[in-house]
Parts: C-alpha cells; structure tokens; sequence
C-alpha cells in the first residue's frame, strides 16, 4: 500500500464549468501509469469524494500517462455549502488515498 | 493560412511585453484575448462586474491596442469583464473610449452584446427551447425570472459577423472561450477540427508550454492543422504539453462541445516541429443538427455575513469540533426564539480552518494544530436579517465555554466589529443551451466609433 500522491507526478483538480469538478493524475511514466490504472479502482475516488459511481466519468490516457476522472460537482460551485471556489483542494484527497 | 496572436489566457493576467512584441513582429491577423470566465464564482455574473481591477484591465488593453495599431489588425477581447453581460461589455468600452483618446487614435469598434432578457428566456423555457445539459439544476420558468442576469455564449459565427463589419477593435459579451480564437481561420477556410482544436489549445495562453506565466502564444491555422509556438524566452511547446491542455478544467478530454457542434481529438496527432513549436493534425469538427448556444444565469440567494475568531487554548482546540457544534445548536434557537425567520429561511455554519474547513465530514486526516480559525457563515433573506444572526452569533464565538463549570473563556477576534457584512450572494442558475434558428437570434451587434 501507498498513498497515491507518493506514485506519481501530480494530482490536479479543477473545476470544468460551475456543475463538473475535473480530476487529472500525472502519473509521469509508463510504470506508474500502469500501476495506477491496475490499483485505483474507480469505486474508491466515488467513496472518498461521496460521488455516484454511475455519473463518475474515468478517462485512461496511455498516451499522456494521465488517468483522470470527471464528476458532476460535489456541490455547485459557489453555491452556500460550497467550499472550494475553484475545485482546487479535491486533488489533496485523492492523493492521499491508498492503493 | 490564418495567424493568431494571443497575448494571455485571460485580460488582467499579465502579458510578457517582449514576447508580444515578438509576436506582432511575425505579422498576425488578429489580437485574441479572453476577459473572462465563470471560475471565479456566481457573484461577478450576478452583479454584472468584472473580477479584475480597472487599472490592471486599462493598463493591458492599452498595451494591447498599441500593438493592433502597430499590426494594422483587428483586436477582440471575448467575455469581457468577467461575466461578458452588457454591464461589463459597456465598462470595457468606457476603458477602450478612454484609450484611445489617450492615445489620440480614432478607431472603429464592434460591440457583440450576450445578455438576454429573463422574461424571454423563460418564454422560450415555455416553449421547449432550452434543454438542460448534463448536471443541470431543476429550474422552472420562474427560476430563469428570479436571475440578475443571463447570458448566452456566443460561438465562431457571431465572432465572424463582428469581424465582418471591418472593426479595429471587438469587445464582445459571453463567448466561448474558443470562439474569439477560432473564428478568423474558420472565415479563411482553415480547418474547421484543426481551427476549434487550437483554439481549445490557446485559449489559456501559454498554459499549453512550459513556463505557463509568460502569457504569449502563436498559432497558425491552415487547411490540414495547426503549429502552435510560444513566444517568451525558456517558453518551449511539447506534444506533452500540447496534448495535456485538452485536460484543463475539460470534463472530457477529447470533446469539446460548442455552438454548432462539436470538436473531437480522439485522432489527432501531435508532432514536435522544433523544441518549441507543435503541429497537431487529424482533429475533427462534427456539426451539429440544431444550432443552440450555452446559457449562463446568476440569481440572488440571500445575504451573506461572514464572523471569524480564532482558538489558541490547546483543550479549546483538541474539543473545537464538539464546542462548534454546540455553539450552532444553541445559536439556531436562540434566531428561531428571538427573530421572525423560518427555521429553513437561513443557514449558520461554523468552519474550522486548520482541522475540516476543507471537506467537512469527506476529511480523511486528523492530526493536532497549533490553532484553528473558526469562521462562521450566515445566510439569510435580507442583509439586516443576516447581520442581525451575526450578532446574535457574536457572543457565542467570543466567550462559548466547553462546561458550565469553568470560569467564562474568552476568544480572539481579528476585528472590531467581527462581522463582515458580504451584501447579496448570487448562485449559478443554468446549464442549459437554447435553441437557435439564426446563431445572431440571441445577440446584438453594434458599430460606433471612439477616440
């Protein structure tokens, strides 16, 4: 086990409009990339951000190295229980799971 | 072949003045910057303001319409101000009237205006013309009523009628972000997958090269592709850094969804010319069957107060979440008992910056900081109901004990008074498109000279 964030380059999370969060992990070479796409199971981003696995998008990238995954956002951005103008902090959580 | 100058990723972001220079050396056909985007929040579109400061904004449109004059080409800004409504489109046409007097220059401008009027929009709601898009809010008729303002984005075609009138200078309302960029290659005959593709790639400036901060970046559209090349010095373009833009704040990495239709990357190719520039070919543009543009809407949600203390005691800090839960507790009944206000009517909320400010209940680490700012968060109908609750709110931050047994604590405040009033706060109200059946139905061109 270790904590994703250890594996690979970055863990970037972004907005993608007000109603999406966008989530890219540069996973930097082909090995990590490899160990990343085998390990990290699209149900545990689902349990660690509370999303619905059915509206988790999962894009794996060979080409880039880059898995990444798109949600609708946990709530609208700037909504009044929002607390994350920009989507920025998702990446620290998704970093810190273990695979 | 079709050359596009883009001198940053946003207007208040800063270029770098020799690379631009650099830039209009190599003889461009267009100045292309965007003004704006909804990353910032519901409130600039709510209001109708633009998030940067006037003086950063004159300074660098001034620099921008120095270097047109200098090219002898036209200039356009997309989403001015922020929000791209008419508000901001007419403060950036205020800057541009004061510039160009300035600098002594007459120049013909083309104005695009996006906003829309709510009562159209909800007739048109009525009608069946708007469809939601995916992870759209429910909205009624009399949601699109209650919004402050609503604009559409405005695509290639509407860029192109501007372009067409011959102006030096566009500033145009709510576009994509991609449209100010794609619009000339695409009147040229460029290709149309290669001509949204750069766009796509350009639109953040130099965010598609190394050294993303230095703004300036050229793409030359023609009939197969693009060659994309930044301008500042150690800026250097890679099939890697290429290619990966399509990821940024993109829900999905190989379409891209615009007036008209959409573009698809699945097959492009990328191919590294030199250290610095890239060629990228095989992009597809796939036209849609209806012409629609995306709405944007922002609607007042209430008032907004806003009180911050900060814990320092180590037992007030080790108990922080138990003491904030009981302060909110107490808090809501001592409103519902003193005020005339519906239980559902406001929210009060206490964050802990420096233990769960973050994810709240999704916060997977704990460990023992030295402080914790505690900020209180208090909507409610009016502004005087939403001060009144921030200081009903105000005794318990300062002096809340953990047991009716100890001697009272006090807490520090940062401020006399505690209370920051935010005034009204506006929330996102559409992700939808309106059906079109001419691209100019929802927006207004106008001509005029300045200067």
């Amino acid at each position: 086990m270790a904590e994703l964030r250890t594996l690979v380059t970055k863990v970037r999370s972004k907005n993608a409009g007000p109603f999406w969060l966008t989530i890219d992990i540069f996973c930097g070479d082909a090995q990590a990339y490899a160990r990343v796409v085998r390990d990290l199971k699209t149900e545990q981003i689902a349990g660690a951000l509370h999303a619905d696995s059915q509206t988790l998008k999962r894009f794996d990238m060979p080409d880039l190295n880059v898995v990444k995954f798109s949600l609708p956002r946990p709530t609208v951005q700037g909504s009044i229980g929002d607390r994350d103008m920009h989507g920025a902090s998702w990446a620290a959580l998704v970093g810190e799971l273990d695979i | 072949m079709t050359r596009v100058l883009i001198p940053s990723g946003a207007l208040g972001l800063n270029y770098d003045p020799d690379a631009l220079a650099r830039g209009i050396a190599a003889k461009p056909d267009i100045i292309a910057i965007d003004g704006g985007s909804t990353d910032s929040g519901p409130s600039y579109l709510g209001r109708g303001v633009s998030k940067y400061a006037r003086s950063s904004t004159k300074r660098e449109w001034g620099g921008l319409m120095e270097a047109r004059a200098a090219a002898n080409v036209p200039l356009v800004i997309g989403t001015a101000g922020t929000c791209g409504a008419d508000a901001t489109v007419d403060w950036m046409l205020d800057i541009t009237r004061e510039i160009a007097a300035e600098q002594g220059r007459p120049l013909k401008v083309a104005v695009l205006r996006s906003s829309q009027d709510p009562t159209h929009i909800a007739e048109a709601f009525e009608a069946g013309e708007i469809t939601p898009l995916s992870a759209a809010p429910d909205i009624t008729s009399e949601t699109i009523r209650s919004c402050s303002n609503i604009v559409a984005l405005a695509g290639a075609e509407q860029i192109a009628a501007a372009l067409k009138t011959g102006a030096d200078i566009i500033i145009a309302g709510r576009t994509t972000d991609t449209a100010i960029i794609a619009a000339l290659p695409l009147m040229q005959g460029g290709h149309a997958g290669g001509a949204w593709h750069g766009a796509k790639i350009g639109e953040c400036g130099a965010l598609c090269a190394t050294n993303p901060q230095s703004g300036v970046i050229m793409i030359d559209f023609d009939a197969t592709g693009f060659t994309v090349t930044p301008l500042a010095d150690g800026a250097h373009a890679s099939p890697h850094t290429v290619s990966a833009h399509m990821l940024y704040e993109n829900s999905d990495p190989f379409i891209l969804y615009e007036p008209g239709g959409h573009l698809d990357v699945t097959r492009a190719s990328y191919t590294a010319l030199d250290e610095t520039s890239v060629r990228v070919e095989g992009s597809e543009w796939v036209p849609s069957d209806r012409y629609t543009v995306k709405l944007e809407g922002a609607r007042p949600a209430g008032a907004r107060t806003v009180v911050m203390a900060l814990l320092r005691d180590p037992r007030y800090v080790a108990n922080a979440a138990d003491w904030a839960q009981d302060i909110v507790t107490k808090c809501r009944a001592k409103v519902l008992d003193r005020m005339d206000i519906a239980a559902d009517a406001f929210t009060l909320e206490l964050r802990l910056i420096g233990q769960s400010a973050s994810f709240g209940a999704l916060e997977t680490r704990a460990s023992d900081p030295v402080e914790i700012g505690v900020i209180g968060i208090i909507t409610a109908p009016s502004e005087d109901q939403a001060a009144e609750i921030g200081k009903l709110l105000n005794p318990y931050l300062l002096h809340h004990p953990l047991t009716q047994e100890e001697e009272q604590p006090t807490f520090a405040f940062l401020f006399s008074p505690p209370e920051m009033h935010q005034g009204t706060v506006y929330e996102f109200a559409l992700n939808h498109v309106l059906h079109l059946a001419d691209p100019m139905d929802a927006f207004k061109l106008e001509v005029l000279t300045v200067g």
